[in-house]
C-alpha cells in the first residue's frame, strides 16, 4: 500500500522522501553551538564524582570520608544505604526469556562490588575537580573476594558463584533447534567447523554518559537532562524507581554525542544522581571521565562460539549446528538484559541461507567485570562472523569459489514470506540481488586477477564477503512480551502555525544518524509544504508523544511512518476546511509548496498561512460545526512481523603483511536493503560509520582483563578505536525492497554496517592467507594472532 | 604560593583577565569561565582531539594546556572561526556532505581541517587521513570528512585560479 | 580526570627555574610542552606540589651549527624539528622521526628536551638521540654535565639526569660523508607508540655498510643499542646471509617485554623484520610495493 507516496514523482514540489537533504540540525554543530548535557547549566549545580571499587569482587566495609568532607567545597557523601532508602531497586529478566535470572540492583551496592570501577560512594561538590579530589580521599576498608572471571569455568562447581541466591552464575541459556541436526550431520558431504572468538569491547561514544538532574521540592518535579537515545522510557524508570508519578518526571536529551546503544541502558550511576537531586533538591551533574567510561560503560560481544556446518556434494548447506558462550558482567543490565545479545546470535546464525536443520544454543554466564548490554548491531556481527566463517570454510573443503556457493544457498528473491530455520519471519529480502549488485560494483573478477598477479610477487591481499540478515522495526515481541515498559509504538505531532510554520514532535531521538532530518521530509511532503516551514521538536518528554526512542533502526520505520500518517492528516484537515472556504469538495484539492491547489490543475487556491489565519484568528467566518484541526496526532506500531528484517552484503579487500602480520584495509564495499530510503547520503553515512565500528572490533578494539578481573587497557591510547589513516574508503550500494507494512515502506539501516563488517574482514584475511593454510577466527585480528597463525611467532 | 594565578590573553580576539585554579587546562577554562562550550574534551588525556583549538595560531590539545601557561597568547576556538567566516566553505562543505552527524568531534575536526588546508592547500586523500589521523570520530567512520576536507581544497584552488 | 591541585609558577631565565626549583622542594615537576606531563597529572599518576612552567626559558631553545655539530635545544617542539633548515641539513633523520610521533596539534607542543627526559621505552627520539650518538647538554643550578646518549637511558622511564638537573639542549656530531640513516616503525595506528622499531645508521660504500649503528625501540626497557647485530653486519656487504645473520644475532641480544599488543616472541620478530627492512632501505634497496 504504497500509492501514497510515488518514487516516480521526484520532481513535483515538496517530494523529498528519497532525496539527500541535508540535516537542519547540522549547521549550529558545525560552528561550534549545539548543547550537550555537560553545556547545560543551572543555578546552584553541584557536581558528583564516584569512588570506585578497585577490587572485581569486594565485600565493602567501613568508609572514611572524614578527610574527604573537610575539602572546602565538598557538600555531601552518599553510599548505599543512604540511596537505597529513597529508590526502588531493580531486576533485569524478561519473561519470555524462559529461566533467565538475574541479582536485584540498587544505585550504589550494600554490602558487595562486583567488578572493577563499579561505583560505591558518590561525593557531590561545588565542582567535578573538588568531588574527585574528594572522592580520592575517601578510604574504603574492602575485603578482596575471589573473582569469577573466566567464562569458560563460571559454571564449574569450584568456581566462585557471583550472587549465592542465584545458585550458580548462569544467566540465560537457551536452544534453538529445528529438523534433524544429527542426521543431516552424518550423512554429510563435508563438515567444515571452526572455534570463532569475539572480544569484549566497548562503545567509547566521544561524548562521555552525561546526566543532569533536578528536583523541585515545592513542584515536586524531577526534571532531566539526559544523553540518553529513549527520554520516554527513562521517563518511567526514574518515575518507578524514585517513586514519583510519571507525570512530574520531565527528561529532555539535548544534543547528544553519539551512543550506538551505549546510552539506551540504565546506569546504577545515573540512576544514583537522579536520587541525589531528589534528597538534595537541588541539580545535580554527573559526567562520566573516559576513565569512567571505560569501566562503567556497558560492554559488549565477549563470545566463544563452537561452530559447525554441512553440506552436499552439490555445495547446498544442509545443517549449521552452534554452541555460543557468552560471559556479561555480574548482573544482567536493565531494562534490556543482558541475554539479548546471546539471544540474538541463536536466532540469527545461518540467517541468510536457505537450509532445513538448525540447532544453536546460548550459554549467559555472570562475570566480575563490567556488565554487558545491547551495542550497535548487538549479535549480528558474531552471528554474521560465525555464518559466513562457516560459508567460506565450506566453501573452501569444496573448491568452490566463495561468490558461487553464496548463490547456490541464499534463499531466492522472490521466495518470501517465509521464516528461516532459526525461526525468523522475513517478509521480502533481497540477498540475490545484493550480491550481483555487490560483485558488479566491486568487479569481482578484476580484483581476483590483481590478487593472482600480485601473489606471484610475494605480494598478499584477500577479498571476503559477509551477507547478512538485520533486525530493525522491532514490535513488542523483542521486549515489551517480557515485561519491560520499552515502547515498539511511536508518535509523531504536526502542528500547522498561523504564518504556516510547520512543528512536528516526535517520540524517536536524535543522536547524529539524522532523525530530525528525515521527520522533516516526511512532514514537508506528507503536508505539502516547503521543507524549510518544518521544524522538528525531539527529545522531550514533556512535549512529544509518548515514544519509544531511537534503537534497533526504529527510527526511519516507525516514527517515520508516524511522522508520515499525522503529516498526511494535517493535510487532510486544512483540505477539509479549505473546501469549505473555497465552497468545493476536499477532494479536488491538494497541497503543494505550502498553497492549497486545485487537485487537478495544480492552481493555487489558497495560501496555507490565509487559511490559518482564518482559524486561528477568524474561526467566526467558518462554518460553526466544521472540524478544524490543524494538529494531528498519530502513532505507529508494526503489524504483522515482529520485526523488518532487512539484508545486505559487503566485500572488504585487504593486504596482509605476512612479515608482521599487519592489515591493509584497501577498501570495502556493502549493498543494503533498508526498504525504502528517506534520505540517501544519511543512510549511506549510517552504513559507513555502522561498518567502521564493526572494523574496530575486528582488528583493534578490545577490552583486556588481568587474571584478577583488571581492566588494563581502560585510556584511548591503549583501547584502540579505528583512526582515519587506517580506514578504507567504503562504497554503498542499495536495493530497495520496502516494507509494506506501512505507507513509507521504510526498514532501518543503522546497524547493518556493523553486522557484516568483521565478517568480510576474517574471511579476506583468511582468503590472503590461503597459501600458507593459515586461518584466523578470534576478534580481533591482531598483528600477534596473525604471525601466530603463520607460525611466525608464538603468542604468550 | 597559591594555587591560582592571574592570567591575561586573548581569546576571540577578544582580552580576557582571570585568576585560574593552576590546574585548570584549557578546555574547562574556556568552557567554565566563558561559556564557550563549543570546544569539547572526551578523553583529557590528549589522545581523542575532540579538544583542538588554536594557540598563537598553532593547533593544541587544549586539555593539555594549563589555562595559567598562556599569559600573553591569543587563543582561538570553534565560535572565533566561525565568527569571523575563517572556515566557512569548510563548515558548508561538511554540512553538505553529511561529515557532521554526532557533531561532537567535529569542532575539533574542523581545527584540525583547518591547520591541514593551511600548511598543505591540495592534500591527497592519504594526506588528509594521516593528518586527520589524531582526531578521533565514531559516526562517520571518516570516509565523508576526507571527501569534505578534499572538496573544500578543490574549491579553494578553482577560486585560486579565477582570482 | 581533573588533575590533583598544583601551584603553578613560571621561570623566565634558567637561573629562575633553578631557584624555583630549590623552593618547591623535590616533588616539584618541570613543564615543558605538557604533552606526557599532563596525561599523568590526568590519571593522577603523579601529584607534584608544584608546576614549574620553563617553556619560556629563551636559554632553552635555539637550533644552530658549532663546528659542524648541530645543537638543538631543548624545548624544540617536535614541529620544529621537522621543519627546520639546519636539521634537515645536518640530521634528517630526526625531521623524519618527528613525522612519526603522535598527531600536529602534539608535534607543535611536545618538545625534544621532554621526550628524551620522559623516556619512553617505545619514543623515536631517545633511540635517535643513541643511534647519531649524540650528547646530552644537562644543566643544574651550578653546572653544566655532558652525558653521552649511551650512558643516558639507564631505565623505564629512567634518565641519568640528577634530582636537580635538566635537559639544556642536545647536541648531534657532524655527519660523516656517504653517511645514511632511516627510521621504521610499526604501529598499530599512525601516531602510536611502536610496537617495535629501528634506527639504523651507517656509511653505504655499494652493498656493504661501514660502521652500521643500529638501536631498537619498544623491545626493551630502554632503545637498545643491538651491538651483535651490527657485529655481523659491520665491514660486510648487507646481502641475504649477512641480514639473517644480523637477525640472528638481534633474536640473541633482545629481551622484550611483552606488552598490550604481544609477547616477547613477536616483538622479537618484528625487531628482526625491521632490521631487514632498514638495512634494505640503507642500500637503496625498496622493498617490492605494489600499487
Amino acid at each position: 500500500m504504497n500509492e501514497i507516496i510515488d518514487p516516480g514523482s521526484v520532481d513535483r514540489p515538496n517530494s523529498y522522501i528519497g532525496k539527500s537533504v541535508p540535516r537542519p540540525n547540522a549547521a549550529k554543530l558545525v560552528e561550534g553551538r549545539g548543547q550537550y548535557v555537560d553545556d547545560v547549566l543551572l543555578p546552584r549545580l553541584l557536581h558528583v564524582a564516584f569512588v570506585r571499587s578497585p577490587h572485581a569482587h569486594a565485600k565493602i566495609g567501613n568508609l572514611d570520608a572524614s578527610a574527604a568532607s573537610r575539602l572546602p567545597g565538598v557538600r555531601r557523601l552518599f553510599t548505599g544505604s543512604e540511596l537505597a532508602q529513597h529508590c526502588e531497586p531493580w531486576v533485569a529478566v524478561l519473561a519470555h526469556l524462559k529461566g533467565m535470572k538475574s541479582a536485584p540492583q540498587l544505585p550504589l551496592p550494600l554490602e558487595r562490588a562486583t567488578w572493577v570501577g563499579e561505583a560505591v560512594a558518590a561525593v557531590v561538590a561545588d565542582s567535578r575537580a573538588v568531588a574527585e579530589d574528594a572522592a580520592a580521599k575517601v578510604a574504603v576498608a574492602y575485603e578482596p573476594l575471589p573473582a569469577a572471571v573466566d567464562m569458560e569455568t563460571a559454571l564449574d562447581p569450584a568456581s566462585v558463584v557471583i550472587h549465592p541466591l542465584l545458585g550458580d552464575n548462569l544467566c540465560f541459556e537457551r536452544l534453538n533447534e529445528t529438523g534433524k541436526v544429527e542426521e543431516a550431520f552424518a550423512a554429510a558431504h563435508r563438515v567444515v567447523e571452526a572455534t570463532f572468538h569475539s572480544g569484549r569491547h566497548t562503545g567509547a561514544t566521544l561524548e562521555p554518559r552525561s546526566i543532569l538532574a533536578d528536583y523541585n521540592r515545592a513542584s515536586g518535579k524531577l526534571t532531566v537532562y539526559h544523553s540518553t537515545q529513549a527520554p520516554h522510557m527513562m521517563q518511567g524508570v526514574f518515575a518507578k524507581h524514585l517513586r514519583l508519578a510519571e507525570g512530574d518526571v520531565r527528561v529532555i536529551c539535548t544534543d547528544v554525542g553519539g551512543s550506538y546503544g551505549i546510552k539506551v541502558h540504565v546506569y546504577p550511576d545515573e540512576v544514583a544522581v537522579a536520587v541525589i537531586a531528589k534528597i538534595m533538591g537541588r541539580p545535580i551533574k554527573f559526567i562520566a571521565d573516559r576513565l569512567e567510561s571505560f569501566l562503567s560503560d556497558i560492554h559488549a560481544r565477549d563470545h566463544r562460539i563452537k561452530g559447525r556446518m554441512a553440506v552436499d556434494a552439490q555445495g547446498h548447506i544442509t545443517a549449521i549446528d552452534i554452541d555460543d558462550l557468552t560471559g556479561i558482567g555480574p548482573y544482567s543490565v536493565y531494562p534490556r538484559t543482558s541475554a539479548v545479545e546471546g539471544n540474538q546470535v541463536v536466532n540469527l546464525v545461518g540467517g541468510p541461507y536457505a537450509f532445513a536443520n538448525f540447532r544453536a544454543k546460548t550459554t549467559v554466564v555472570f562475570q566480575n567485570k563490567t556488565p554487558t548490554c545491547q551495542y550497535r548491531a548487538v549479535g549480528h556481527p558474531i552471528a554474521t562472523a560465525v555464518t559466513e566463517g562457516l560459508v567460506d570454510l565450506a566453501a573452501g573443503a569444496l573448491d568452490l569459489d566463495p561468490v558461487e556457493f553464496r548463490r547456490r544457498n541464499l534463499m531466492k528473491d522472490g521466495s518470501y514470506p517465509r521464516t528461516s530455520p532459526a525461526g525468523m519471519k522475513f517478509e521480502g529480502l533481497s540477498h540475490e540481488q545484493s550480491l550481483d549488485t555487490l560483485v558488479a560494483m566491486m568487479d569481482y573478477p578484476a580484483l581476483r586477477a590483481e590478487q593472482s598477479r600480485l601473489r606471484a610477487q610475494g605480494v598478499h591481499r584477500g577479498i571476503g564477503f559477509a551477507s547478512f540478515i538485520e533486525l530493525t522495526n522491532p514490535s513488542p515481541f523483542m521486549y515489551g512480551v517480557g515485561g519491560a515498559r520499552i515502547s515498539a509504538q511511536d508518535g509523531c505531532t504536526v502542528r500547522v502555525d498561523p504564518d504556516g510554520s510547520v512543528l512536528a514532535a516526535t517520540g524517536v531521538t536524535e543522536q547524529g544518524q539524522g532523525t530530525e532530518a528525515i521527520i522533516r521530509q516526511i512532514v514537508a511532503e506528507a503536508v505539502g509544504v516547503p521543507i524549510d516551514w518544518v521544524r522538528v521538536l525531539t527529545g522531550d518528554t514533556l512535549t512529544t508523544p509518548y515514544g519509544g526512542g531511537t534503537w534497533a533502526c526504529r527510527g526511519a520505520g516507525i516514527g517515520g511512518e508516524a511522522a508520515l500518517q499525522a503529516g498526511l492528516a494535517v493535510k487532510q484537515a486544512v483540505l477539509r476546511v479549505a473546501a469549505a472556504m473555497l465552497q468545493g469538495k476536499p477532494d479536488a484539492l491538494d497541497m503543494s509548496d505550502g498553497q492549497i491547489v486545485d487537485a487537478v490543475s495544480r492552481q493555487p487556491r489558497m495560501p496555507l498561512a490565509e487559511l490559518a489565519r482564518i482559524v486561528y484568528f477568524r474561526g467566526d467566518t467558518l462554518p460553526p460545526d466544521l472540524p478544524r484541526e490543524l494538529m494531528q496526532t498519530r502513532h505507529f506500531i508494526t503489524k504483522q512481523y515482529p520485526f523488518a528484517f532487512t539484508n545486505g552484503v559487503q566485500a572488504s579487500w585487504l593486504e596482509v603483511d605476512i612479515e608482521t602480520g599487519m592489515i591493509r584495509l584497501i577498501k570495502h564495499w556493502c549493498v543494503e536493503d533498508c526498504g525504502r530510503i528517506i534520505n540517501p547520503l544519511l543512510v549511506d553515512e549510517q552504513v559507513r560509520g555502522g561498518i567502521v565500528q564493526g572494523l574496530g572490533g575486528a582488528l583493534y578494539e578490545h577490552c583486556l582483563y588481568s587474571e584478577t578481573g583488571q581492566l588494563l587497557n581502560a585510556s584511548m591510547a591503549d583501547y584502540l578505536v579505528p583512526m582515519a589513516a587506517e580506514m578504507p574508503d567504503i562504497e554503498v550500494g542499495h536495493v530497495e525492497t520496502p516494507t509494506k507494512e506501512s505507507l513509507l515502506g521504510a526498514k532501518g539501516a543503522g546497524e547493518a554496517g556493523t553486522a557484516g563488517a568483521p565478517a568480510a574482514v576474517m574471511n579476506a584475511i583468511n582468503d590472503a592467507l590461503k597459501p600458507f593454510g593459515a586461518k584466523v577466527f578470534a576478534q580481533p585480528f591482531t598483528p600477534e594472532r596473525i604471525l601466530a597463525a603463520l607460525g611466525k611467532a608464538k603468542p604468550r | 604560593m597559591s594555587r591560582e594565578v592571574q592570567v591575561t590573553f586573548e581569546v576571540n580576539g577578544e582580552p580576557v583577565s582571570r585568576r585560574v585554579e593552576a590546574r585548570q587546562h584549557l578546555i574547562d577554562f574556556l568552557r567554565l569561565e566563558l561559556g564557550l562550550t563549543g570546544s569539547h574534551t572526551g578523553c583529557e588525556h590528549g589522545v581523542c582531539g575532540a579538544c583542538t583549538v588554536r594557540v598563537d595560531g598553532r593547533i593544541v590539545r587544549g586539555c593539555l594546556v594549563l589555562a595559567a601557561s598562556l599569559e600573553g597568547t591569543k587563543v582561538e576556538t570553534i565560535e572565533g572561526l566561525s565568527d569571523a567566516n575563517e572556515i566557512r566553505d569548510l563548515q558548508d562543505a561538511f554540512i553538505a556532505r553529511n561529515a557532521c552527524q554526532c557533531g561532537y568531534c567535529t569542532p575539533g575536526m574542523l581545527l584540525t581541517a583547518a591547520a591541514l588546508l593551511d600548511s598543505k592547500p591540495q592534500p591527497t586523500r592519504a594526506e588528509i587521513r594521516e593528518y586527520l589521523a589524531g582526531n578521533y570520530c565514531r559516526c562517520t567512520g571518516y570516509h565523508a570528512i576526507v571527501d569534505a576536507v578534499e572538496a573544500t581544497a578543490a574549491a579553494r584552488a578553482r577560486r585560486h585560479k579565477q582570482d | 580526570m581533573k588533575a590533583a591541585p598544583f601551584e603553578y609558577l613560571r621561570a623566565t631565565t634558567l637561573a629562575e627555574v633553578f631557584q624555583l626549583w630549590r623552593e618547591a622542594g623535590p616533588e616539584a615537576r618541570l613543564l615543558a610542552g605538557g604533552q606526557s606531563l599532563m596525561p599523568a597529572l590526568a590519571f593522577r599518576l603523579s601529584e607534584p606540589n608544584v608546576l614549574i612552567d620553563i617553556s619560556r626559558v629563551a636559554d632553552l631553545t635555539g637550533i644552530s651549527v658549532e663546528n659542524g655539530a648541530l645543537r638543538i635545544g631543548a624545548l624544540t617542539t617536535h614541529a620544529e624539528l621537522g621543519a627546520h633548515a639546519l636539521v634537515r641539513e645536518h640530521a634528517p633523520l630526526l625531521g623524519e622521526a618527528a613525522a612519526l610521533i603522535a598527531h600536529p596539534a602534539i608535534r607543535n607542543r611536545g618538545t625534544l628536551g621532554g621526550s628524551l627526559a620522559y623516556a619512553d621505552p617505545a619514543a623515536e627520539l631517545p633511540a635517535c638521540c643513541l643511534a647519531l650518538g649524540a650528547t646530552i647538554v644537562a644543566r643544574s643550578a651550578t653546572a653544566e654535565r655532558r652525558i653521552a646518549a649511551d650512558a643516558f637511558f639507564v631505565g623505564l622511564y629512567a634518565t641519568a639526569l640528577e634530582a636537580n638537573e635538566l635537559i639544556a639542549a642536545v647536541e648531534f656530531p657532524r655527519r660523516r660523508a656517504g653517511e645514511r640513516s632511516t627510521i621504521l616503525e610499526l604501529a598499530r595506528r599512525s601516531g602510536d607508540y611502536a610496537m617495535a622499531g629501528i634506527v639504523a645508521r651507517a656509511t653505504v660504500a655499494g652493498q656493504a655498510l661501514a660502521d652500521p649503528r643500529l638501536v631498537l625501540f619498544g623491545v626493551g626497557e630502554v632503545p637498545v643499542l643491538a651491538r651483535a647485530a651490527m657485529a655481523a653486519l659491520a665491514g660486510r656487504p648487507a646481502d641475504a646471509a649477512n641480514i639473517a645473520a644480523a637477525q640472528a644475532a638481534l633474536a640473541q641480544e633482545l629481551e622484550p617485554p611483552g606488552d598490550l599488543n604481544g609477547g616477547a616472541d613477536m616483538k622479537r620478530h618484528l625487531a628482526q623484520v625491521l632490521l631487514a627492512r632498514a638495512i634494505q632501505r640503507l642500500i637503496g634497496v625498496e622493498e617490492a610495493r605494489a600499487q
